[in-house]
């Protein structure tokens, strides 16, 4: 009776992470889909503590340990995500993806010791476990991978760990790879070589660190996300290993569903996942295309002029980008549009697909601070509009507006769709310096004649614009 | 070799499985929108932390003298649930501001 229901609790598991899934590509049931894969994970998980029995028959057992460690990864997981800031999501993201890693690393070590130790008191025949001794080196490869790669992801958007590139480096990231693979295959030929697991284990750790250590910061969502179908792949391991179906098709869906995601990421800013995985986009590359080129200079423009020229502007277009979320300006962002339609001004944002740190990361920020949804408008909407926009107001953002992306075919973003904001009558840029943006290139939209630039915090700049305009 | 082809007749249905998830899998998120990308990502890495019913098997298994499938498998469930409930949680703070948006 008992594993009958505890196959329906994994088939309402199953369903439910495939109809979430299906609902959150939608904006509409997004957070019910999100909602419901929840509940039929809790379903899963309880039907697997209270009702799993092993093939003779046994109930689990240390009752105390699992919902010690439940209430403790519990507290500590929601803690953790409801005290998170907005712009420090992705990490978040990242970091929970890398804890899924080793949590399937681990029980392959757990598995492969006690398999290791059937094999040695002759319970089981080192020849007929090669199959298992796959998946579980299968899974703690793919496991660690994803762990270590995450910490270092999420190192490198929290700021605490830089880029490394050096040359040769690709060829000894697959040198690494290449001997950890076949450290995986002389296991699976001698299971008996149970040293050789803890081997793997420290090579997979270092080939994670050595993927993700030379990819630019600005790539990190993809790298995360390619990360996060590795995860998949590891959980499904341990659905075989198990014979579990839930963990299985939670596993595969997750890996097929985060390899297309991983995709469809890098088409949004029209490159390859070959070119964001060894290319050098974002990466430290020095002496980019524009870097000997004159680039004339840039004017300057006091904050009473830029609060002039948009409280007599008829339309004016924000372009927000990372600085804005960094200053955390999005409510005075907010509060500058209202005074601004107060006087009449019509103001909408427009919306760059990569703007950011991750994919719809303005949205999120600029809806936290109820901006309503109609004035934000998608790139293809706002490229049509930028020719009635009387002042363009860039917030923080970079290499979205760059021009090098249409214009120079030798620029490393050359390609990228962008916002095209040279179109509208002035672009008022807010930055806190000339520093170029993630990409490490330069942007000649700074130079131009009709851009003037206002450094400064995003949300001290907003602040004092919002007085001027009010004074106006 | 023999192994091999064993492993797959006897674990056919497993396969089945697999290939008709892969599938599934794609189809399901095939027209997400660009907004809708990292919200997603964060659901389905959620969704992975059902790597912890493994985790919760290994400990419900372990025998009591077996330290090292207790600790390991205590820092597992740990971190599978990590995995789930930051992520679940997670994920919902990012939709709910999609929904205040539109109301």
């Amino acid at each position: 009776m008992g594993s009958h229901l505890l196959t329906i609790c994994y088939l309402i598991g199953s369903i439910t992470f495939i109809i979430g899934l299906k609902m959150l590509s939608n904006p509409a049931s997004a957070r019910k889909g999100n909602l419901l894969a929840a509940f039929g994970m809790g379903i899963a998980i309880l039907g697997t503590i209270f009702l799993y029995t092993s093939e003779t028959g046994e109930h689990l057992g240390n009752y105390h340990w699992i919902f010690g460690g439940l209430l403790l990864g519990g507290v500590v997981g929601t803690l953790a995500a409801k005290k998170v800031k907005m712009t420090a999501m992705p990490e978040m993201v990242s970091m929970f993806n890398g804890m899924g890693g080793a949590c399937a690393a681990l029980i392959s070590v757990v598995e492969f010791n006690h398999l290791s130790k059937e094999i040695e008191e002759g319970i089981v025949n080192g020849g007929d476990v090669q199959p298992t001794v796959l998946i579980i080196v299968l899974g703690l490869i793919i496991g660690s991978v994803s762990f270590a790669g995450s910490m270092i992801a999420w190192g490198k958007l929290n700021g605490k760990v830089k880029d490394l590139s050096f040359t040769g480096q690709n060829i000894l990231n697959l040198l690494v790879l290449a001997i950890t693979l076949a450290a995986g295959a002389y296991l699976v030929y001698d299971p008996t070589q149970h040293l050789l697991l803890y081997a793997i284990l420290g090579l997979s750790l270092i080939y994670g660190v050595f993927f993700v250590m030379p990819i630019g910061g600005a790539d990190m969502p993809v790298v995360i996300s390619l990360l996060n179908s590795f995860t998949g792949v590891a959980a499904a391991c341990g659905g075989f290993l198990y014979d579990n179906k839930v963990m299985l098709t939670g596993g595969i869906l997750v890996g097929a569903a985060g390899t297309l995601l991983t995709i469809l990421m890098c088409k949004a800013m029209n490159r390859s996942l070959a070119n964001v995985l060894i290319g050098s986009f974002g990466g430290n590359k020095s002496g980019g295309p524009a870097g000997d080129k004159d680039q004339g200079h840039y004017k300057e423009i006091s904050l009473s002029d830029a609060a002039m020229v948009m409280s007599y502007a008829n339309k004016v277009m924000i372009v927000p980008g990372y600085g804005l979320a960094v200053a955390q300006a999005q409510h005075v962002c907010h509060e500058l549009e209202k005074i601004l339609e107060e006087k009449g001004v019509e103001v909408k944002y427009a919306i760059h697909p990569v703007a950011g740190r991750m994919p719809g990361h303005m949205n999120v920020l600029l809806a936290e601070a109820d901006v309503p949804y109609e004035k934000l408008l998608e790139m293809e909407q706002a490229n049509d509009e930028f020719k009635n926009c009387d002042v363009v107001l860039i917030l923080g953002a970079n290499d979205v507006v760059n021009p090098a992306a249409k214009n120079d075919a030798t620029s490393p973003i050359y390609g990228m769709p962008i916002l095209e904001v040279e179109f509208a009558k002035t672009v008022i840029v807010n930055k806190r310096s000339m520093k170029p943006g993630y990409a490490g290139i330069e942007n000649d939209l700074f130079f131009q004649p009709k851009t003037s630039m206002l450094f400064g915090d995003a949300k001290k700049v907003l602040q004092d614009i919002c007085a001027e305009v009010k004074s106006v | 070799m023999e192994n091999i082809l064993n492993f797959i007749s006897a674990n056919k249905e497993i396969i089945y499985i697999v290939i008709l998830m892969i599938f599934v899998g794609i189809e399901v998120i095939g027209r997400v929108p660009s907004v809708l990308h990292t919200p997603l990502m964060s659901g389905a890495n959620a969704i992975h932390g059902v790597v912890v019913i493994g985790a919760i098997i290994i400990m419900g298994k372990a025998e009591s003298d077996n330290y090292l499938a207790l600790i390991l498998g205590f820092l597992a469930v740990v971190l599978g649930t990590l995995n789930v409930v930051g992520g679940f949680v997670v994920t919902d703070r990012m939709l709910e501001m999609f929904k205040k948006k539109k109301g």
